[in-house]
């Protein structure tokens, strides 16, 4: 893999992540697809909400929008539907982007502007330190689920296909090159994509989780993934404590600027 | 071409909205403001504008500001418990001085309250209402003529100074009918936010060296890449928790309004130096304050009126004079003394100010001042 930190990154550095998180290989991942889709860096606004997934914005030298605590979907719905001749990609964590953005989500599905939004999934509100989210595991515990969670979590892909998202993929931040390669291809896709990485967390998640160490959690990860090629042939017992990765769904419906573009021209009295 | 009909309050809203420029509305319906969403609604697309209906009214705001950020001007319209959930938006508009307006059409609270009634209950919340130190402005149009130009005036103001302005309506004024007369071929004053002018490597992007201590604004997609964030931040756009970069920021976003309030501040007055009760009152109570000071001026009772258009920033100097000397002011409004309250901590000592509050959901009536102002005087 070639280097892009000269090419993308502000003169900002050092970051503010623990060692061992994983967001740092998802920035790469997100600077490596733009830099093979050959982007241009004026035209790409990159949003995101609050937490630590969400600092990812602050680094790379481009449009940025560094909002408030789960709302980056609905600024970067203004932000693409007035100017819509702009690349936008959306980052969030997977409290910010399930539970207190949780009804930003299911709308930017249900919607399918095209943009690309990558949340990235630690299984624990790592900012605030170390408390349950809604895709914490059942059972694990964090500092507000001491003896471990009675919450049921979601299922972030089948909320986003259940939402009507047209493009859900899962990656992990094991699989780097795997990761660019979704990044891409929820770009390319026409319409809204999601993207969900299973991501590290070894302080606020690992330590309380018996896989304290950097590369215990990065071994986890690499343990617990699967991609769907594979999975496909494997009994469901097999697959309880997996993350299953790849392409879930990538289908063609109404983009939301297009339709409206369509409407504008109708309304003005041009054809459709 | 001439312009005249029967307008309604709020459609006279998204009229001038429309004139000062505005090609974006993102909002989510609720009375008594839902006539501007639908007005948008039918206008964007002709115009070439956006109108979007998003989920809640965080939402909303958060696409006005994401809008703002390319370059469009940009608004919303709600009520009282939309208002109250945008609140951490606002701030956070505030913070990052993307410009914005939101119409506030205020209906009797708190909470759910009395929906399609009125009241003025909001012009604290409009203040104060998102946490931590900033300032905001805030306009209150007592007719629908002034509510069309004042609409220009709000985003006029947005972009010259970088803020959320708080456009306040009341349920009266939104939903009131009245002769609409405008000449759209008669030029109005538009003002557009200003932009940067050095090349992107040496943008400043919150630079405080500006004299009007705004910063110009560059538009996502200009070939500016910068860094917004609700974050506390320095010239560069950035997290910094230095100290005196902190304390020069925060002092700088209320200052920038604070210190232009003669250039924001407008109201009108009526015989100021020639009375000895002074009301003061705005929006749809401004309507029968001025009634009811004509009326007792016929009687003899020399009543005067001023009548504030500009509620956020508050000018002292203007109140504190015109106060000065009279033997009583009033101040009638359709909450409990929430002006009243701002004018009491301006008047010169020994000037009584009394609260003409209700909150009933009725409109004030001239006779309620009239008998006020007659005790007052025995």
């Amino acid at each position: 893999m070639k280097p892009v930190y000269e090419k993308y990154f502000r003169d900002n550095l050092p970051h503010i992540w623990c060692s061992g998180c994983g967001n740092g290989i998802v920035m790469s991942a997100w600077a490596r697809a733009m830099d093979e889709l050959n982007l241009d860096k004026n035209k790409v606004i990159g949003v995101s909400g609050i937490g630590c997934s969400s600092r990812i914005t602050g680094y790379l030298d481009l449009n940025t929008l560094h909002t408030a605590h789960g709302r980056a979907l609905p600024f970067a719905t203004g932000a693409k539907m007035a100017k819509p001749e702009m690349d936008v990609f959306i980052f969030s964590g997977d409290g910010d982007c399930s539970a207190i953005g949780g009804n930003h989500f299911i709308h930017a599905c249900r919607r399918n502007m095209d943009m690309t939004m990558i949340v990235i999934n630690n299984n624990i509100y790592g900012m605030t330190g170390g408390q349950f989210s809604p895709l914490t595991p059942f059972g694990k515990k964090a500092t507000t689920a001491p003896y471990g969670s009675v919450d049921r979590p979601f299922d972030l892909c089948e909320l986003a296909m259940g939402a009507g998202a047209t493009f859900v993929a899962r990656g992990d931040i094991y699989h780097a090159k795997q990761l660019t390669d979704l990044i891409v291809a929820g770009y390319k896709h026409k319409g809204f994509s999601m993207i969900e990485v299973i991501a590290s967390c070894p302080i606020s998640y690992g330590r309380r989780n018996k896989i304290p160490k950097p590369a215990d959690m990065m071994q986890y990860v690499k343990d617990h993934t699967v991609t769907k090629a594979v999975a496909d042939k494997l009994p469901a017992e097999n697959l309880k404590d997996k993350y299953v990765t790849g392409i879930f769904r990538d289908i063609e419906d109404v983009e939301y600027n297009e339709a409206y573009a369509a409407l504008c021209k109708r309304v003005q009295g041009g054809a459709e | 071409m001439r312009n005249v009909r029967l307008v309604q309050g709020n459609e006279a809203c998204a009229l001038g909205a429309l004139k000062a420029g505005a090609t974006f509305y993102a909002g989510y319906p609720i009375t008594p403001s839902t006539e501007i969403a639908e007005h948008m609604a039918e206008m964007m697309p002709v115009h070439g504008g956006k109108f979007i209906q998003m989920e809640d009214e965080i939402a909303s705001v958060g696409a006005i500001i994401g809008a703002s950020a390319t370059g469009a001007k940009s608004f919303t319209a709600t009520s009282g418990p939309g208002f109250s959930l945008m609140q951490e938006l606002i701030g956070y508009a505030a913070i990052t001085e993307v410009p914005i307006v939101i119409v506030d059409v205020q209906r009797m609270g708190p909470s759910t309250g009395l929906p399609t009634l009125s009241s003025q209950g909001d012009i604290q919340q409009a203040r104060w209402g998102s946490h931590g130190d900033h300032a905001v402005i805030a306009i209150a149009p007592n007719s629908v003529m002034e509510t069309y130009y004042q609409t220009i005036k709000a985003f006029n103001l947005a972009e010259k100074y970088r803020t959320p302005v708080i456009f306040l309506l009341d349920e009266e004024i939104g939903h009131l009918r009245e002769r609409f007369d405008v000449d759209d071929d008669q030029p109005v004053e538009i003002i557009d936010r200003k932009k940067p002018t050095c090349a992107p490597e040496d943008y400043v992007p919150f630079t405080n060296q500006e004299a009007d201590q705004v910063p110009p604004m560059a538009a996502f997609g200009d070939g500016y890449r910068y860094h917004l964030t609700g974050l506390t931040h320095n010239e560069k756009g950035f997290y910094s928790s230095a100290l005196p970069v902190v304390d020069a920021f925060n002092r700088r976003l209320v200052g920038k309004i604070e210190d232009a309030v003669d250039d924001i501040f407008e109201y009108e007055g009526s015989h100021l130096d020639d009375c000895d009760v002074l009301l003061i009152a705005y929006g749809s109570a401004a309507r029968s304050a001025e009634e009811a000071m004509e009326e007792l001026r016929e009687q003899g009772i020399k009543a005067g009126l001023f009548r504030p258009v500009t509620i956020w920033p508050i000018h002292e100097e203007k109140i504190r004079a015109a106060c000065s000397g009279k033997k009583a002011v009033i101040v009638p409004e359709m909450n409990m003394g929430q002006y009243a309250r701002e004018v009491q901590r301006i008047a010169p000592d020994g000037v009584p100010v009394i609260s003409l509050g209700r909150v009933d959901s009725e409109l004030i009536v001239p006779e309620e001042i009239m008998n006020l102002v007659k005790e007052v005087l025995k």
